[in-house]
C-alpha cells in the first residue's frame, strides 16, 4: 500500500485533471454520496460565516451542479488550468485523513485572455477505501471575497 | 450613412438625451468619464440615501466597517452614545484613507501616514506635533482643529438596513422611499434580527448602470435565467406585479404561487428555451420553509441608487453596487439569516445560497450579461437601447413583461443629473 501523501496527491492530479479537460461529469465520482462541498473565502472562513459562495451537502446536488452548467447556465466559454501543491497531512485515522492543499487556478477565456481566477486552499476530509481514496469533504477557501464576473466551473 | 456618420459625431460631445425620453437609452451613458464623474458629485454626493451596512454589522461600541457611497470611500462606527456615525474614509490633512480594514473594534482613528486622530464622530482632535518639537516648527497658530474634518454624512435607518447621505436636502428616508416600498423592506428585515451567513464581490465588468437595469429588468428574469424557468420557480404568467414609486427610482418586483394557475405553453410557443424534463437529483435544494404570511416566493427590491434587498424564496441578501470606474463595478453581497432561524431553517437557506451570487444557478448570467452591453456597444456612443416593453410608461403593472421599473430608474436618473 501507497503511503497517503502519495494516494492523496494522486487522485487530487486526477481531480485537476478533470475539471481542467472539461469531463465535468466524472467530477462528483470524487466525493461520497454523503459529502460537503463549499467554496468559501478566506474572510468568511475564518469569521465563521457558514454560507458558501456553493455549497452541496450530497453527491447528488453537484450532479447537478453539472448538469445546470450543461443544460441551464449561460456563461463564456472558457477552461481553468489548476495548479496544485503537495498535500498537507494534518491527521490520518481509522481510515479517515485530513488534508490541505494550496491551488492555483488560471482562467483562459473564448477570447484568449488568461487571467489568475482564484488562489485558495483545499481543506479536506478523504475516507481511504482501499486505495481510492474519497472526498467526504472538501471546502475550498479561496485567499479573496472578490469573484471576477461569475464562478461556473468547479474549483 | 453618411448622414448617419455626421449625426453621430455631433452627438458625441454634448450629451442631449433622445427626443423620446425615457424609452431611449444613449449609449454615452455607459461610457464617458465625464458621465461618471458627474454622477459622483449629482447621484451619489447628491439628494439620495446610499446604502452602507446592516446595523447588526456594527453593534457594539467602537465597531466600525468601512464601506463606499459611490466611489467615496465611507467609515460607519458606533459611539459610546449607542448612535452610529459616518464619515469620509479620507484624512483631513493629505487625503490618505483613516481606516484601511474592512471592519472592525476601535476607540478612535489615527491616520497612519502623519497620525492625525480622530474620534468616533469623525471630529479631528489630534495633530501630531502640532506645537512642534522644543518650539520649532509645528502648525501655525491660526490652525483650528475643528475646522479640518472629513464630510460626514447623514444616516437613517430602515428596519436594521443602514443608509447614508451626503445631502442636507434629501427628505427622510422613509418619506423618500414611499410607504410601498418603505413596507416592503419591513416585510422581509422587520421584526427580528439578521445574521450575516456571508459575503462576496462580484466583480462586474461593466458600468454600475447596467447591472441596476438587469435588476429592474423582470422581462428578462424567466428568458436569461433557464434554471427559473425550469424549475418553475418564476414563469411570467404566475400571478405578481411590479411597483415603481413616483420618483421612478425605487422599484419592487414580486411574484406569488398560484396553484390555480394551470401551466402555459406561452414559452414553448416563443421558441424560448424550456427544457421541463430537467429534474434535480437533489430536489432539497428547492424546498422552502414558509417564512411570511403572504405567498410571494420571490421579492427584489431596489432603492435609487444602488441598493438591492432580495428575497427569492428563502434566500435573502442585501446587494450594494460600488461604481468602480466607466467599466468597472463591484457588487458586495451580504447573504442573510435570522436569529430566529431554526437548524433546519438555516441549512434550507445555505442550501438556497445557491441560488445567488457570482456561482448562483439564477444569477450567474447576470455577472456577464452587463460585459455583453459593454462589449457590444463599443464604437456605438450615439445608438441608443429601445426600452419600449410594456409601453413608455413608469407605472406599477400586474404585468412583469414590462420594463416599466427600467424606465423608472432611468426617469430618476435623469431627474437628478438634469439631463
Amino acid at each position: 500500500m501507497k503511503d497517503v501523501a502519495s494516494l492523496i496527491n494522486h487522485v487530487q492530479n486526477a481531480y485537476a485533471r478533470c475539471i481542467d479537460n472539461g469531463n465535468l461529469e466524472a467530477w462528483p465520482d470524487f466525493f461520497e454520496e454523503n459529502c460537503t462541498y463549499k467554496i468559501t473565502t478566506a474572510d468568511n472562513y475564518t469569521q465563521g460565516l457558514e454560507a458558501g459562495v456553493i455549497f452541496a451537502n450530497s453527491r447528488c446536488m453537484l450532479l447537478d451542479r453539472v448538469a445546470s452548467l450543461r443544460e441551464a447556465n449561460i456563461y463564456e466559454r472558457h477552461v481553468y488550468r489548476h495548479f496544485l501543491g503537495q498535500p498537507w497531512i494534518v491527521s490520518e485515522d481509522a481510515g479517515e485523513v485530513h488534508s490541505e492543499t494550496s491551488f492555483f487556478v488560471a482562467r483562459t477565456m473564448r477570447d484568449g485572455t488568461t487571467d489568475v481566477y482564484a488562489t485558495g486552499r483545499y481543506i479536506d476530509i478523504y475516507r481511504l477505501n482501499r486505495d481510492a481514496p474519497k472526498l467526504r469533504e472538501r471546502i475550498v477557501v479561496c485567499d479573496s471575497s472578490r469573484f471576477d464576473t461569475l464562478l461556473a466551473l468547479p474549483l | 450613412m453618411l448622414e448617419q456618420v455626421a449625426r453621430t459625431a455631433g452627438e458625441r460631445s454634448d450629451h442631449v438625451w433622445p427626443s423620446e425620453g425615457v424609452t431611449r437609452v444613449p449609449y454615452w451613458i455607459f461610457q464617458d468619464r465625464d458621465i461618471y464623474a458627474a454622477e459622483q458629485k449629482r447621484i451619489f454626493q447628491g439628494p439620495s440615501w446610499n446604502y452602507l451596512c446592516l446595523s447588526v454589522e456594527v453593534k457594539n461600541t467602537g465597531d466600525f466597517i468601512t464601506t463606499f457611497v459611490g466611489d467615496t470611500p465611507v467609515i460607519v462606527v458606533r459611539d459610546a452614545d449607542g448612535e452610529l456615525y459616518a464619515f469620509e474614509n479620507r484624512c483631513a490633512h493629505r487625503g490618505a484613507l483613516i481606516a484601511l480594514e474592512q471592519r472592525g473594534n476601535t476607540k478612535a482613528f489615527t491616520c497612519v501616514y502623519h497620525a492625525w486622530s480622530y474620534d468616533r464622530q469623525g471630529n479631528l482632535k489630534e495633530v501630531a506635533f502640532k506645537d512642534g518639537i522644543k518650539g520649532k516648527g509645528g502648525m501655525s497658530a491660526s490652525f483650528c482643529m475643528e475646522q479640518h474634518n472629513p464630510r460626514k454624512l447623514r444616516l437613517a435607518e430602515a428596519f436594521g438596513i443602514v443608509f447614508g447621505s451626503f445631502s442636507n436636502d434629501v427628505p427622510p428616508l422613509e418619506e423618500h422611499l414611499g410607504e410601498e416600498i418603505y413596507s416592503r423592506i419591513g416585510r422581509v428585515m422587520g421584526g427580528r434580527t439578521p445574521v450575516v451567513l456571508a459575503r462576496y464581490t462580484q466583480a462586474l465588468p461593466n458600468n454600475w448602470k447596467l447591472y441596476m437595469e438587469n435588476v429592474k429588468d423582470s422581462y428578462h428574469a424567466s428568458i436569461l435565467h433557464l434554471f427559473f424557468t425550469t424549475f418553475e420557480l418564476n414563469r411570467l404568467s404566475q400571478t405578481g406585479g411590479i411597483i415603481v414609486d413616483p420618483t421612478g427610482g425605487h422599484h419592487v418586483s414580486f411574484s406569488a404561487i398560484d396553484a390555480s394557475s394551470a401551466k402555459d405553453n406561452e414559452y414553448a410557443e416563443q421558441n424560448i428555451r424550456s427544457d421541463s424534463d430537467f429534474k434535480l437529483a437533489d430536489p432539497t435544494l428547492l424546498q422552502s420553509f414558509k417564512e411570511f404570511p403572504d405567498n410571494v416566493t420571490l421579492q427584489i427590491l431596489s432603492t435609487f441608487p444602488t441598493f438591492i434587498l432580495q428575497q427569492i424564496q428563502n434566500a435573502i441578501a442585501v446587494r450594494q453596487i460600488v461604481p468602480r470606474g466607466v467599466d468597472r463595478t463591484d457588487l458586495h453581497w451580504t447573504l442573510l439569516g435570522f436569529a430566529e432561524d431554526t437548524p433546519e431553517q438555516r441549512l434550507i437557506r445555505l442550501k438556497q445560497a445557491n441560488l445567488v451570487g457570482p456561482a448562483g444557478y439564477i444569477s450567474m448570467e447576470d455577472g456577464c450579461v452587463g460585459g455583453f452591453v459593454q462589449r457590444g456597444i463599443a464604437g456605438a456612443a450615439s445608438e441608443e437601447a429601445v426600452i419600449e416593453m410594456g409601453g413608455a410608461g413608469t407605472d406599477s403593472s400586474e404585468s412583469r413583461v414590462t420594463e416599466a421599473s427600467v424606465r423608472g430608474f432611468w426617469k430618476a436618473y435623469r431627474a437628478q443629473m438634469g439631463l
